[in-house]
C-alpha cells in the first residue's frame, strides 16, 4: 500500500543521536535523582534503541523485553498479531525506576499498552519514557521525557525505523 | 463443508479449532510458538493479560471433566474473558433442549466463544457448522475424534524437552481404539514431521487397517515397540474395557503394556515419559516411573493452560470487518 | 375420464420383449393397445410422447411411508405424492410402523389409506414376529391372505436361529418369502458407519463387514436346509454378494436387491460427518460399491429400491452418531439407476428391469408389465431431459438426501397409476 518511500536518516546519523540520548537520558534521571534503574525495550524497533542505551549506561540487569500484542487497545478488532513473541522481564518491577524505551511514539497508544503490561508485573517507582523519534498524531495524554528527532509528518505519512544490523529511518506514504 | 474447511477463514486464520486435520505445519508451530508468550505469565503479579477482556467464553460440557474444563477456565480468565460454565449431563439433554436450541440460547446471551466437550463424534464439528459468524467454536474432546488441544500441548511439551520435531521417534501405548487424544496426537506429530510414529497395544485395541488410515506402524509387543524411541505416551485404560471382552485384566495389561523401569531402559537414554492424565499407577505405569525424572508429566499439566490460552487468543474472531 | 392414448412413444418393456415406437392406448384402468391406437379409441385425454420414453411404472420394494404412528415425518398421502413424481407406482412398505404391522387389521388400515389418496399401489410386508419381537409368529397365512407379499422382521433381531429356522419353515409352508435385512446386532454394536479407514480417521463406532455377512452366511444355511424362499434387501457388501451367487448357483431360492445410494456412495462420503449420508447399512468402501454393480449386470442382484426413509430436519440436526439413519429417496431412486446407464454399467434394458420386472417377480405381483390386459401403471420420461436434483423442492416430507445440486439426465413427465394420471408437469404460467 505504500505507494512512496524516502529515506530519511542512516545508520550513522542514527547512532549519533543514540549517542545524544544517552546524554540527555543520564543527564535527566540525575536532576530526577532516579537511581539503579532498570530498562525496558518494546518489541521490536524499540529493543534495538534500547539495546544501544543498555549499553551506553552500563545498566547491570539484562534489558526487559515487552511485546504489547495483548494489550492492544484494538485487539478485539484485528486479533491476534501472529508474529506474537514472549515478553521477558528477568528484574523485579516493584518499587523500581524503570526507562520504558520505543522507536515511534505517535498516537501514544502503544505506550498506553506497555505502561499496562509493565503494572502488572508489579508497581515500578517511577517510568521514565524515551523514544527514538517523537512524531505528530498524539491522540493519547503521553509525552516523552527524553526524545531523539522531532518530526513533523502528514496523517498519511508514516515513519519507520528499520534494522537491526543496519539501523536506518524512513518514511513512507499510504495511498 | 469438509471438515477442514470450516476451521479457517478466507485469511488461513483459525476461526474454530476442532482437529489437527487440516492444519498445516505453519499453523501448528505457531500456536506452538504463541503458546511460549504464556508461559511465564505466573511469574508476575497479575498473571493475566487483557486480550479477551469484555468476551464471554462459555464452557459446554456433555462429559464430565474437572481437569479439562479448569484448565480452560483458567486460560480464559488469564485472558481477561468472562467465563460461563455448563456442565449439561446427557440426561438433561434428552429430556430438554436440542443441542441447536442449546447454542442458540447462548449464542443470543452473547457469548463470543465455545468450549465444547461432547460424547458423539462429530459434535465440534456439527456446532461449528451452526454458530452464528464471528462465534469461535473450541474442541474439547468430541467421542473418539479428536481432542486437538490435547495434543497441541503434548507437542508443545516435546518441544520443550527434546527440541525440534524431525529426529524424534514417538511410541503412543494403550488403548489407540477408543482414544481420541491418540488420534490428534498421531496427526500433529505426522504433520510435525516426526521420524517415526508406532503405536503399540493389544489387536482389541487397535483399530483395523491402523497403519493405512492413521500413517503409524503397529506393534503389539511393548519391547519391540519401545526399542530406541526418545518419547513415550502411555494412554489411559479405562474400566470400561474390561467388561466389553476387549481386556481380561488390568493385571494381565500390565504384564504385558504396562511401562516399567526397565522396559523404560529399552528406549533412548534420554527418553520422555508422557501421559494425558489422570494416571492409572500400577496399569499403565509404575510409581517410580511416573514420579522419576524421565517424566513430564506434571509439565504437561502446566503447558496446558499456555496452551490452551495460545488456542483461544488465536481463534477468538476479529470483530473488524463489518459482517 | 378414463381413455388415455400415450402417442408417439419409444414403448420399452424389456421383459415382455416390447420395444417399438408407436402409441399404448388405456381403458378402464388398464392396457387395451399398444402399436397403433385402434381406429374407435376415442380418447379423453392424448399424451404426446414423441422423443420420450415409456416404460413400466416402477415398483419399490422397500419404501417407508411413515404412517401409522410417524405422522411428523412423512404420511400416505405425501409419501405416495412423491413416488408418482417419482415414476414409481407400487410401493412395498415394511411392517416397522406403529403399530407394527403383524395382523390382518393393520395392513388393511394401510390399504384403505393408500385408495383414499391414489396416488400409488401401497403393498406391506407382514411382520415375521408379533411386535418384532423376535420371539412369537404372527398370523403368516392371515397376512398373506389379506395382502401382504412377504414377512420381515424389518430391522429388529429375532431372539435364536432356532426361532429364525422355524419361522422360515412355517412361511414356507404358504410360499411366502421372507425379506431379510441381514444383520447381526451384536456385531454391529451400535456402530454408525462403515468400520474401516473413514470410522477409523473420524472416530465413528464401526459396523464390521461381518455383521452383514454372518447374518447372511446363517440364513442362507437355513434357507437351504428349509427349502424356504429368502429375499435379502439393502445389502452392502462383496462378501455378501460372493456368498449370495454361489448359493443361487446351488439352487437355493434367494433373491436380493440392492438401494440405490450403495451403487453410487461409499464410506468417503460421510467425511466431514455428513449426517446426510448415515444410513443403514452402512456406505461402505469403492471395492463394495463395485462388487454391487457388478452384481446388477450378472443377476445375482435382480432389484434396485430405493430404501425411503423420509425424516423431519431435526432428525438430521445432530452431530453424525446422533443423527437418524435415513435417505429421502423415493425421488431419486430412478434418475440414480439412469445414472448407471450413462456411466455405461448397466444398458437401459437391465436398468429397467431392476426397477420394474426384477421386483414384480420377487414380491410375486403381476404389475408393471405392458403388455394389453395388464393393470395401466406407466411411467414416461424424457431420456435427454437434463435437471438439477434439489433437496429443497422434494415432494416427500423428508428433505434428507445427500444428493441436493447433483445433476442427473432423464426426467419423469407423466406417472399413470392403473389408468389415471398421478404425475403430470407443472403448467408453465
Amino acid at each position: 500500500m505504500t505507494a512512496q518511500t524516502n529515506y530519511f536518516m542512516s545508520h550513522e546519523a542514527i547512532l549519533s543521536v543514540i549517542d545524544g540520548m544517552a546524554t540527555k537520558l543520564d543527564q535527566f534521571l540525575r536532576n530526577r535523582q532516579r537511581k539503579n534503574v532498570a530498562m525496558i525495550g518494546i518489541r521490536t524497533g524499540g529493543i534495538w534503541v534500547a539495546e544501544h542505551l543498555h549499553q551506553a549506561l552500563a545498566i547491570e540487569e539484562p534489558l526487559g523485553i515487552i511485546d504489547i500484542s495483548f494489550y492492544r487497545d484494538d485487539f478485539t478488532q484485528i486479533g491476534l498479531n501472529p508474529e506474537v513473541r514472549p515478553s521477558m522481564i528477568d528484574f523485579d518491577v516493584d518499587d523500581r525506576h524503570i526507562v520504558l524505551v520505543d522507536d515511534v511514539l505517535h498516537t501514544g497508544r502503544t505506550i498506553r499498552a506497555a505502561l499496562n503490561e509493565i503494572f502488572d508485573y508489579g508497581r515500578p517507582r517511577s517510568v521514565t519514557l524515551v523514544a527514538l523519534v517523537e512524531r505528530s498524531g498524539r491522540e493519547l495524554p503521553i509525552e516523552p521525557n527524553v526524545i531523539g528527532v522531532e518530526v513533523t509528518l502528514q496523517p498519511q505519512e508514516q515513519i519507520k525505523l528499520t534494522g537491526p544490523e543496519t539501523l536506518e529511518l524512513v518514511i513512507g506514504t499510504q495511498r | 463443508m469438509s471438515a477442514a474447511n470450516l476451521q479457517l477463514d478466507n485469511n488461513n486464520k483459525l476461526r474454530h479449532f476442532l482437529s489437527i486435520e487440516g492444519l498445516s505445519r505453519e499453523h501448528l508451530i505457531r500456536i506452538l510458538d504463541t503458546a511460549e508468550s504464556f508461559l511465564n505469565l505466573s511469574d508476575r503479579s497479575v498473571k493475566k493479560v487483557p486480550a479477551l477482556r469484555g468476551k464471554a467464553v462459555a464452557n459446554l460440557f456433555f462429559e464430565n471433566s474437572t481437569r479439562t474444563r479448569t484448565t480452560f477456565e483458567l486460560a480464559a480468565k488469564r485472558l481477561s474473558a468472562d467465563v460461563l460454565n455448563l456442565n449439561i449431563s446427557t440426561s438433561a439433554t434428552a429430556k430438554g433442549e436440542s443441542l441447536l436450541d442449546t447454542l442458540r440460547n447462548l449464542e443470543a446471551m452473547h457469548v463470543d466463544m465455545f468450549v465444547i466437550r461432547h460424547a458423539d463424534s462429530g459434535a465440534a464439528h456439527f456446532f461449528a457448522r451452526h454458530a452464528r459468524p464471528g462465534v469461535s467454536i473450541i474442541n474439547a474432546g468430541d467421542g473418539q475424534h479428536a481432542h486437538p488441544t490435547q495434543a497441541m500441548l503434548d507437542m508443545f511439551t516435546i518441544r520443550q524437552h527434546k527440541g525440534d520435531f524431525p529426529p524424534l521417534k514417538v511410541a503412543i501405548i494403550g488403548d489407540i481404539l477408543h482414544s481420541r487424544v491418540a488420534r490428534s496426537q498421531i496427526l500433529a506429530l505426522n504433520t510435525l514431521g516426526v521420524s517415526e510414529v508406532r503405536v503399540v497395544g493389544p489387536k482389541t485395541l487397535l483399530p483395523m487397517n491402523t497403519r493405512e488410515s492413521l500413517g503409524v506402524h503397529v506393534f503389539n509387543d511393548i519391547e519391540e515397540g519401545i526399542a530406541g524411541v526418545d518419547v513415550i505416551i502411555m494412554l489411559r485404560l479405562q474400566k470400561e474395557r474390561m467388561t466389553g471382552a476387549l481386556l481380561p485384566s488390568e493385571h494381565e495389561f500390565f504384564q504385558r503394556y504396562g511401562l516399567t523401569e526397565s522396559r523404560l531402559r529399552l528406549a533412548s537414554p534420554d527418553a520422555i515419559v508422557m501421559h494425558p492424565g489422570p494416571i492409572n499407577r500400577g496399569v499403565e505405569m509404575e510409581t517410580v516411573v511416573a514420579d522419576g525424572n524421565q517424566s513430564v508429566i506434571l509439565h504437561q499439566v502446566s503447558y496446558g493452560i499456555a496452551i490452551r490460552m495460545a488456542i483461544l487468543s488465536m481463534t477468538m474472531q476479529p470483530r473488524g470487518e463489518t459482517s | 375420464m378414463n381413455r388415455i392414448c400415450i402417442a408417439n412413444g419409444r414403448l420399452f418393456d424389456p421383459a415382455s420383449g416390447l420395444d417399438m415406437t408407436g402409441d399404448l392406448c388405456i381403458a378402464d384402468e388398464k392396457i387395451v393397445a399398444i402399436g397403433i391406437a385402434p381406429e374407435d379409441f376415442d380418447a379423453d385425454i392424448i399424451i404426446d410422447a414423441g422423443d420420450k420414453l415409456v416404460i413400466p411404472g416402477l415398483i419399490d420394494l422397500n419404501a417407508r411411508l411413515r404412517e401409522p404412528g410417524l405422522e411428523h415425518k412423512g404420511t400416505i398421502v405425501t409419501e405416495s405424492t412423491a413416488a408418482a413424481s417419482g415414476g414409481i407406482t407400487t410401493v412395498i412398505c415394511p411392517p416397522d410402523t406403529t403399530p407394527v404391522i403383524d395382523t390382518p387389521a393393520d395392513a388393511e388400515l394401510i390399504r384403505r389409506r393408500a385408495k383414499q389418496s391414489a396416488h400409488a399401489r401401497v403393498l406391506s410386508m407382514g411382520a415375521l414376529t408379533m411386535g418384532l419381537n423376535g420371539e412369537q409368529l404372527t398370523e403368516m397365512s392371515s397376512l398373506q391372505v389379506s395382502g401382504c407379499i412377504a414377512v420381515s422382521n424389518a430391522r429388529k433381531p429375532l431372539l435364536n436361529n432356532l426361532v429364525y429356522r422355524r419361522a422360515m419353515e412355517y412361511a414356507a409352508t404358504w410360499d411366502l418369502p421372507i425379506f431379510v435385512v441381514p444383520n447381526d446386532h451384536a456385531l454391529a454394536n451400535r456402530g454408525c458407519a462403515h468400520e474401516g479407514r473413514v470410522s477409523n480417521r473420524l472416530g465413528l463406532p464401526g459396523i464390521p463387514v461381518s455383521a452383514e455377512t454372518v447374518a447372511v452366511a446363517t440364513t442362507l444355511e437355513l434357507a437351504q436346509e428349509t427349502g424356504a424362499r429368502i429375499h435379502f434387501q439393502t445389502l452392502s457388501s462383496a462378501r455378501s454378494i460372493s456368498m449370495i451367487r454361489d448359493a443361487q448357483q446351488q439352487g437355493v431360492r434367494v433373491t436380493a436387491d440392492v438401494a440405490a445410494h450403495q451403487l453410487h456412495l461409499t464410506e468417503m462420503d460421510i467425511d466431514g460427518f455428513d449426517g446426510n449420508c448415515h444410513v443403514l447399512p452402512p456406505l461402505r468402501t469403492l471395492q463394495d460399491r463395485d462388487s454391487l454393480r457388478q452384481a446388477l449386470a450378472d443377476g445375482t442382484i435382480s432389484a434396485i429400491c430405493s430404501c425411503h426413509e423420509p425424516h423431519e430436519p431435526d432428525a438430521k440436526l445432530a452431530p453424525f452418531p446422533a443423527t437418524e439413519p435415513g435417505i429421502s429417496a423415493l425421488e431419486s431412486l430412478l434418475p440414480l439407476t439412469l445414472r448407471l446407464v450413462d456411466e455405461k454399467v448397466i444398458s437401459l434394458a437391465r436398468a429397467i428391469e431392476l426397477l420394474t420386472s426384477g421386483p414384480a417377480a420377487i414380491a410375486g405381483l403381476p404389475y408393471s408389465k405392458l403388455s394389453p390386459g395388464c393393470e395401466a401403471d406407466i411411467c414416461i420420461l424424457d431420456p435427454e431431459a437434463n435437471w438439477e436434483f434439489k433437496a429443497a423442492e422434494l415432494v416427500s416430507s423428508g428433505h434428507n438426501t445427500p444428493f441436493d445440486r447433483w445433476f442427473f439426465k432423464g426426467k419423469v413427465s407423466h406417472t399413470l397409476f392403473a389408468g389415471r394420471l398421478t404425475y403430470s408437469p407443472r403448467e408453465t404460467a
